[in-house]
C-alpha cells in the first residue's frame, strides 16, 4: 500500500468522527451479534450509550458506577460463567487504578475480556495528569497473554473491535483522540510497509502515522505502520530491514516497544530509538497539539529527533 | 452430594498438608463453614466440575487453605498424595489457591478482596444466560473487608438484588481496627439480609445458608473464637 499523504499536511488533521465516538455506534451491533457479550462500564461512557441502548441488549450494558475494581472483577466472573466481557473507561481508570485486577480477575483465573480504552496519551489536555494514559502499553507489557491494537484511524479501530470481540482472550483496544485522515491498514495484525528506503526503519504506531510519514519525507527510509503492536510484528520488521537502524514513533510512553525492536533484532547489531511521550510530568494544560510540540511528537519534532538519530 | 469421609477424618486429612502431629479443628477458622457447606449447601459433583448448573463456591479468602483441600479431598475433588504434595513445585496445592490447578476450585484467590467482585460477575453471569438454580457463595475473613473492593462489590450486588449471591463472612476478630456496630450492618445498609450465626454450630450454620433472602443477596457472618488462626 502506497501512502498517498501530502508530505506537509497538518499532523493533527482529524477524521470526521472520533475512534471513541465510532465504538459507541458499534455497540448495539456487537451486543445483537452475541448473546454473551456484556458491555461493563463505571459512569464512563453510560451518558453516550443510554440514548441508543434499547432492551433486550441493555440487559447487557452494566455501570457498575465509579468502581473500577469492581469493574474488572465483574468482568472476571462474567467471562467465568462463559460470557465474553467488554470493558470500558479512559486508561488510567482501566489499566492504573484496578491493575490488579486486571492481573488477578483475568489472566490468573484463565479467562479473557476485551478491554477498550478512550482517550489515548492526553486527549483531553485540560484534564491534565489524572487522566493522561500513556502509561497504558507498558503496564500490559509486565502481564502474560495480552493482544494490545493500537487503531490510527475510526475505520481501523471499528475493524479492530469486530475482531477482538469474537475471540475469547485478552485484548485491549487503545482509542485516540488524534486520528489520521485515512485509514492504512487492513488489520491482520502485522505492519504495513508504507514506503520503501534503504537508510533505516520508522515504526508508525497508530495515529502518529501521517506525521512520521511528513517528518521522513525527505529521508530515504523504509516507514512501517503499525496498528497491532502486541503481539509485535518482529518478522515483518527484520524482512524489510536494510540499515539496521530502527526509530520506534508510538502514541504512548516513549521506548514501549523498544525490547520488541531489541529482540527482534537480536541477531544484528543495530541501533533504536524510541520516540513518544516522555515520562516526566508537564504539569501544563492546553492543547493536544502543544502537548504534541512538548513531547516532540509534531511533525518538526520527529523531523529532528530522526534526523538527528539517523545522521550520527 | 456423598460425602465420602466424615468430619472426624478433617484432621488427617490435613495433617497430609501440615505433617503437624494433630489438628484440632478450632485451630482453624474455616474449617466448620467449609465442611457445613460442602456437605449440606452446595449442589457440587467431583465427576461434573463443569457442570453449567452448578453452585459455585469462590474462596475469597485464599491465605490458609488446608481446610478447603481437605473438605475437597473429603468430597472426591483431591487425592490423599495430592494433599502430601502440598506446596512443592509439581503440586496442584499451593499455599494460595490457583483454580486452573485445584479441581473443584473456582476461583483463584490469596490477594485478598478479590472473590466478591468475582462472584458479581458470576451471580450475574448466571442470571444473563438465564440460569436461575445456581447459588454463588463467596468466603471472606474479617479482616479482608478492610480492602476497599469489597465495599464496591457489596453495594453493587445490594443495588442489583443479586439474590442468588451468599457472601459468608468468617468473622475471628483478626481486623487490626475492629469494626464498629458489627459486620454484618455494613451489608444490611446496602440492602443484604444478614444473619450473625455461631461459625462452630453445625445446625445453626446450615439454617442461615439456607434461610429465605428472596429479592435480595445473602451476608452470613460465622463468628469464631478471636484469635484463630487461618
Amino acid at each position: 500500500m502506497s501512502a498517498a499523504v501530502n508530505a506537509e499536511a497538518d499532523p493533527t488533521t482529524a477524521a470526521a468522527e472520533e475512534q471513541r465516538e465510532r465504538f459507541y455506534r458499534l455497540v448495539p451491533e456487537l451486543l445483537r451479534g452475541d448473546r454473551r457479550r456484556v458491555l461493563v462500564l463505571a459512569e464512563i461512557g453510560a451518558g453516550y450509550l443510554d440514548p441508543v441502548m434499547s432492551a433486550p441488549v441493555s440487559e447487557r450494558i452494566l455501570n457498575v458506577g465509579i468502581r473500577e475494581q469492581l469493574m474488572l472483577g465483574v468482568a472476571g466472573g462474567l467471562a467465568l460463567t462463559g460470557l465474553r466481557p467488554i470493558v470500558h473507561t479512559f486508561p488510567p481508570f482501566l489499566l492504573e487504578r484496578p491493575f490488579e485486577q486486571v492481573k488477578l480477575d483475568l489472566a490468573h483465573q484463565g479467562v479473557g475480556a476485551l478491554l477498550v480504552s478512550a482517550g489515548g496519551s492526553y486527549g483531553w489536555p485540560t484534564g491534565g495528569q489524572t487522566h493522561f494514559g500513556h502509561r497504558d502499553v507498558a503496564l500490559l507489557d509486565t502481564l502474560d497473554g495480552w493482544t494490545v491494537h493500537v487503531p490510527g484511524h475510526p475505520d481501523e479501530a471499528e475493524a479492530l473491535l469486530r475482531r477482538a470481540v469474537a475471540g475469547e482472550d485478552r485484548v485491549y483496544v487503545r482509542l485516540d483522540v488524534t486520528s489520521n485522515a485515512q485509514p492504512y491498514d487492513i488489520g491482520d495484525g502485522h505492519m504495513t510497509m508504507l514506503r520503501h528506503g534503504n537508510a533505516g526503519t520508522v515504526i508508525g504506531v497508530g495515529p502518529m502515522i501521517e506525521r512520521v510519514l511528513a517528518a521522513t519525507a525527505k529521508r530515504d527510509v523504509t516507514v512501517l505502520y503499525a496498528t497491532t503492536v502486541r503481539p509485535f510484528d518482529a518478522d515483518s520488521l527484520r524482512s524489510t530491514l536494510t540499515e539496521p537502524d530502527v526509530v520506534l514513533v508510538e502514541p504512548y510512553l516513549a521506548g514501549t516497544s523498544v525490547a520488541q525492536v531489541s529482540d527482534a533484532l537480536r541477531a544484528v547489531r543495530h541501533r533504536v530509538l524510541g520516540l513518544g511521550v516522555r515520562q516526566a510530568e508537564l504539569r501544563r494544560y492546553g492543547t493536544i497539539a502543544d502537548h504534541d510540540a512538548a513531547h516532540g511528537l509534531d511533525v518538526a519534532g520527529l523531523r529532528r529527533s530522526i534526523d538527528d538519530f539517523l545522521s550520527c | 452430594m456423598t460425602s465420602t469421609l466424615p468430619y472426624s477424618e478433617l484432621p488427617a486429612l490435613m495433617t497430609l498438608m501440615t505433617g503437624d502431629e494433630k489438628h484440632d479443628p478450632s485451630s482453624t477458622s474455616t474449617l466448620d463453614v467449609l465442611w457445613v457447606l460442602y456437605r449440606d449447601v452446595l449442589r457440587v459433583a467431583p465427576n461434573f466440575p463443569d457442570d453449567p448448573d452448578r453452585d459455585r463456591f469462590l474462596l475469597s479468602k485464599g491465605h490458609g487453605p488446608m481446610a478447603y483441600y481437605a473438605v475437597l479431598a473429603a468430597h472426591g475433588f483431591l487425592d490423599r498424595d495430592e494433599l502430601r504434595s502440598f506446596g512443592s513445585f509439581e503440586s496442584p496445592l499451593g499455599y494460595h489457591p490457583d483454580a486452573t490447578l485445584v479441581h473443584g476450585a473456582e476461583i483463584s484467590s490469596g490477594s485478598l478482596g478479590h472473590g466478591l467482585g468475582l462472584a458479581v460477575g458470576v451471580a450475574i453471569g448466571l442470571r444473563l444466560t438465564e440460569r436461575t438454580a445456581p447459588r454463588v457463595i463467596v468466603l471472606t475473613g474479617d479482616a479482608e473487608l478492610d480492602e476497599g473492593s469489597n465495599a464496591e462489590a457489596i453495594q453493587y450486588a445490594g443495588r442489583s438484588a443479586l439474590d442468588r449471591l451468599t457472601a459468608v463472612v468468617v468473622d475471628n476478630d483478626s481486623d487490626g481496627l475492629g469494626w464498629p456496630g458489627g459486620i454484618a450492618s455494613r451489608f444490611g445498609v446496602e440492602g443484604w439480609a444478614t444473619i450473625d450465626v455461631d461459625g462452630r454450630d453445625h445446625g445453626a450454620l446450615r439454617r442461615a445458608f439456607n434461610a429465605k433472602h428472596s429479592d435480595r443477596p445473602l451476608a452470613v457472618v460465622a463468628h469464631i473464637e478471636t484469635g484463630v488462626a487461618a
